[in-house]
Order: structure tokens, then sequence, then C-alpha cells
């Protein structure tokens, strides 16, 4: 990767006593990700989210914000930065419209304009002048987002940003995320326990568990590397069967599922198991991948936590 | 920072529980002073029997002034606590709702902030002080009309002021107020920066206040050389501009020792407000 990383941290911890919240953590973060930031209750995502927006300051490393030091030259790094971290919480005792004109003034002053254009983005247009202690939990998430976009940011943090809402908002906000990274070139960072929600919008991600760093990079290669499973089902399943056994050497192992085989093997294999059980006419009805996301995330977690 | 300012103050006074104080004074004042009016000067006549004895008192002594001069005891304990209501809440009361997170994640730097909410800590003790000012003055003079001030001093010496020389003699007073009570604020916001929640400060404020309030007046000779230097031992400070001569001196004294306790809990504030990690 040439571009210089929008966020980098080097070597970051967090103590608290004698127990490390975050320990020696290096995260690259370029333009144009998505990057989805994961790790299982406790294991320092909150920590590091707050690191970065300097609401905690770190014990060792540093933060590196548009390549400026978060320590030494705060303001500037933070400039093009909007985010939420964990749940949304407001002036209740004012509007969302005086909230937002709050966070303005904190960049310098926005325009109302800016002020109406982020809320119909949102779809809160409507009850821009109500307050926001009248909202359900899902408006202000909602205006939670409106918030991290208020000054166009280039770099948007959105620590659990579906965190209550119902699946329909849910979804709402995902389309979002991919409308900020797609039409307005956003780079995203997305914390998340939701691991297809990362999986459907992620480009990029990290897994950390007990406050380390376990793994990095691209999605899709990430899910590639190791062991590749998939659901074959079709009928008759003893033609199946044999003819799997008869291709031994392209899987590494069969086990009966409830619904097919669920086969071990290569990816490159693929078509050409395909092409041998249509040969033996085996009428296939599908061949599922089995790498999810999921699945990857409990390999590297549990194996953290086993060893 | 005028910008910054002006977002601490409409955070500050579009908020309900910021007029808690002006209604207590709003409900508790009227009320002293049309009972007073209703008494018609009993409690001024029993006290200034003794002073017929000698004296032959003339014109209006039951009159605003006294009363508007009674009303500012209030400043030892009412109007500390009712202070430190929103001092206390300045720092605390936004790690109690969560929204350091909203305001400490922007490119401002955290010195600004607080000198934007300390702004507003003083500018709030200020208007209310003056609040008080100017309607028990207001509605004292409008019940019971102006006259001399006549006022019993501590050793029993009497000092009547010339009704010409009362007013500024007032103005005077509630100035130093303010810079009493800027004082309890400054300490309702240094308590304020350490905890999570707005009654915490509170309770310690007045913790302070009381405690300082009972070794100044304590009659114990250990106490004789440290008690000048509380605080609470120049809270009386608003009794100087009534007396005759006015003893600047212990005012410069006073307002110097207020300026350094202000000055200690602000830093102390500031200190911890830089470190402190929000994990609201």
């Amino acid at each position: 990767m040439s571009e210089h990383p929008i966020l980098e941290t080097r070597s970051l911890g967090k103590r608290y006593g004698s127990r490390w919240a975050v320990r020696d953590l290096n995260l690259l973060v370029y333009p144009g990700d998505v990057f989805g930031f994961l790790g299982p209750n406790g294991a320092g995502k909150s920590t590091t989210i707050r690191m970065a927006l300097s609401l905690i300051r770190p014990t060792t490393g540093e933060v590196r914000l548009f390549g400026r030091s978060l320590r030494s030259d705060r303001s500037a790094a933070l400039r093009s930065v909007g985010g939420i971290v964990e749940r949304p919480d407001f002036y209740g005792y004012l509007s969302a419209v005086k909230n937002l004109e709050i966070v303005g003034a904190l960049y310098g002053g926005v325009p109302a304009r800016r002020i109406w254009e982020v809320l119909e983005l949102v779809g809160l247009k409507e009850r821009g002048n109500d307050r926001v202690k009248a909202y359900s939990h899902g408006m202000k998430q909602r205006l939670g987002i409106a918030q991290a976009l208020l000054s166009d940011p280039e770099l948007i943090v959105l620590d659990e940003p579906t965190s209550g809402l119902d699946p329909q908002g849910m979804k709402e906000i995902r389309e979002l995320i991919t409308h900020l990274a797609r039409e307005k070139k956003k780079t995203i960072i997305l914390s998340s326990h939701l691991l297809n929600e990362i999986e459907m919008v992620a480009t990029r991600m990290a897994i950390i568990n007990k406050g380390e760093l376990k793994v990095q990079g691209a999605v899709q290669d990430l899910l590639k590397s190791g062991e590749y499973r998939v659901l074959i089902t079709g009928e008759p399943l003893a033609k199946l069967k044999s003819v799997l056994r008869r291709h031994r050497r392209l899987v590494k192992a069969v086990e009966p599922a409830e619904t097919g085989m669920m086969v071990t093997m290569d990816r490159e294999h693929v078509p050409a198991i395909a092409a041998a059980l249509v040969r033996a006419n085996v009428r296939l009805s599908g061949i599922i991948p089995r790498r999810s996301l999921e699945e990857y995330f409990l390999s590297i977690t549990e194996n953290a936590t086993e060893s | 920072m005028v910008r910054l300012i002006f977002v601490e103050l409409q955070k500050t006074f579009l908020k309900k529980r910021t007029y808690l104080g002006f209604l207590i004074v709003l409900i508790i004042v009227p009320l002293i002073e049309v009972a007073m009016k209703l008494e018609g000067g009993r409690f001024v006549t029993n006290a200034f029997r003794s002073v017929a004895r000698d004296f032959v008192l003339v014109g209006n002594l039951f009159n605003g002034w006294l009363v508007s001069y009674q009303i500012m005891n209030s400043l030892w304990v009412h109007i500390p606590l009712l202070v430190s209501f929103v001092a206390g809440d300045q720092l605390a009361g936004e790690a109690t709702s969560g929204t350091y997170r909203l305001i400490l994640t922007r490119p401002v730097s955290r010195t600004r902030i607080f000198l934007a909410k300390y702004f507003t800590v003083v500018l709030y003790t200020v208007v209310f002080v003056l609040f008080l000012a100017v309607l028990s003055i207001g509605l004292a003079v409008l019940l019971l009309g102006r006259g001399d001030l006549l006022l019993f001093a501590r050793g029993g010496q009497i000092t009547i002021l010339p009704e010409g020389e009362v007013l500024w003699r007032f103005a005077l007073a509630y100035l130093f107020a303010c810079c009493s009570m800027i004082t309890v604020s400054s300490i309702a916001f240094f308590f304020s920066s350490f905890v999570e929640n707005a009654i915490g400060p509170i309770v310690a404020t007045m913790g302070v206040l009381i405690t300082f309030m009972v070794l100044t007046a304590l009659p114990v000779e250990v106490l004789e050389s440290v008690r000048t230097h509380f605080f609470t031992y120049y809270l009386d400070i608003w009794q100087r501009p009534f007396e005759d001569p006015i003893s600047w001196e212990r005012i410069a004294t006073a307002l110097l020792y207020f300026a350094g306790y202000s000055i200690v809990a602000v830093a102390g504030a500031w200190a911890v407000f830089l470190r402190k990690d929000i994990l609201s």
C-alpha cells in the first residue's frame, strides 16, 4: 500500500493499574477504506477508538491522523474527523438543530443549511426542532451519525452505529455507510460486534483480542486464507458422496451436514469438483461457501483464547 | 473563544435547573420582605429598644435598606449553596449526560473548552448575585421606603449611615459579594472536574464551606494562627462597606485570599480536566 495512512497507531497501549486494556497496537487505515474493527466484548475496541479521538490518553505509543500526531497537533489532527463513540448522547433539553449548532461551533461554525442537509441525510429533517429527549434510541443513533457528518470529515469513526436499531434501521444505516464510502469517498472505521454487518460493508479489517492485534488486512484476503469450506447439496446424496470419494486428492475432508456434505478443500478445486458432480449426473442444488467472517472471527479469537 | 463562550452560555442558560436558584430567590426574598412589611417593624423596635433609651431616634429607620441588609446574610450559606448548583454541574454534568464524548472529540483544545466553561460559571455567579441585589433592594425600597441605615456592629457599636451614602455602599457590598461567591463557585468547579455526577461537587463544596466556617468560628487557640488563612474568615466582606470608616486594608486582604483560593481551585480543575480519561 503506497498511500499514506489516514489513521495510524504506533505501539499504542493503555494500561489501567496492572491491566493492559490495549497493548502495542499498530493499526493502519488508508484513504477509501471501510475499515471493520472487530473484537469480542472487552477486547479493547472502544478504548482504542477513544484514544484515536483523544478521549483517552495513551500510556504508550501514539495516534497519527492525516500524518499528524494527536498528542502534539491535536486540533489539526481532528479537523477532518467525525465520529460516534458508543451510544450517542446529546443535550436532551435542546433541539437536534441546537445540538448540531453546538457541535458546529466547535469546528468554528457551520452554516444552518449544512445542519439541515445532514438532518435530511439521516431522515430527521421533520423532527429537527424537537427536543432530543423526546427522540427514540434509533433517532438518537441517526442524530449521532448526523453530528459525525456535520463538518464533512474525510474520516468517519463509527463505534457500534447500529446498536439498538431495528432490522430496518440497521439496513438504512448500512446503506448510508455504503453510500458515504462509495459515493462520497469517505474513509470509515466501523466498530461493530455484528460480524455480518462488517462482512457486508468492510473492505479492510482488523481483529483484536485482549487488547492485542490478531490480524489486519483486506477482508477478502483474510477470508481466503486458511482452509476453505463449502456446503455441497444435491441428489442423489449417495452419488454425491461417491463422487467426492473418487476425488479424494482434491478434497481434504468430507463430513455429512444436515442438507448435504460439508467439504474442506482449496478454493481453486471447487470448479473441478462441480464439473465432476455434473458429469456424474448429480442434480446439484448448491455449492455454498462456509468461510464466513463469523467463522473466521471465531477461529482467530478462540485460538487466541486457547493459547 | 467568543463562540465557545457563547455555546457554553447557551448550554447553561437554556437548562431549566440553572433557574432553580433564581426561582428560590424569587420566592424567598418577596416572602421575607412582605412578611416584614406586615410585621410593621416589630422586630426592629425590639432591637432598637436599648438604643432608644439613650438616643432620640427620628425618621424611618425600619426601611428598605435595613431589610436589604438583613437579606445579605443569605451570603453565608444559602447563596453559596445555590451558586454551587450550577458551578458543580458545569463539568460533572457533561460526564453524567455522556456529552463529553460529543464535545471533546472536536478540533478545539480542552483548555479553551475549560476556559469557556469557567467563564460561564463566573458570569452565572455574578448574574445570580446581582439578581439577588436588584430584587432584594428594589422590592424592599418599594415596600418599605428609604431612610438612614442604622446598623449594629460587633461589640455593640452602632453605625448610622445617612440615606445618601447607602446606595453606593450596597453597590460595593454586592461587588465584594460577587468576589466571595466566585471563590465558592471556583471550589465547586474544582470538585466538578473530578466526578461524574453533579451532586458530589455540591455536597463537597458545602462540606468545605461549613468545615472552614466552623474552624473559623471555633474559639480554640491552636486555630488562631491559621484561621485567617481560611477563605471563610473573609466571607463577611460584604459587611465592610457599611463600616465607617471602611477598612480597605481588610477588604484588600480578603480579595487577595479570594483570588488565591480561586486560582488554586481553577488551576487544580484545569490540571484534572486536561488529564482526564473520558470513560463515561
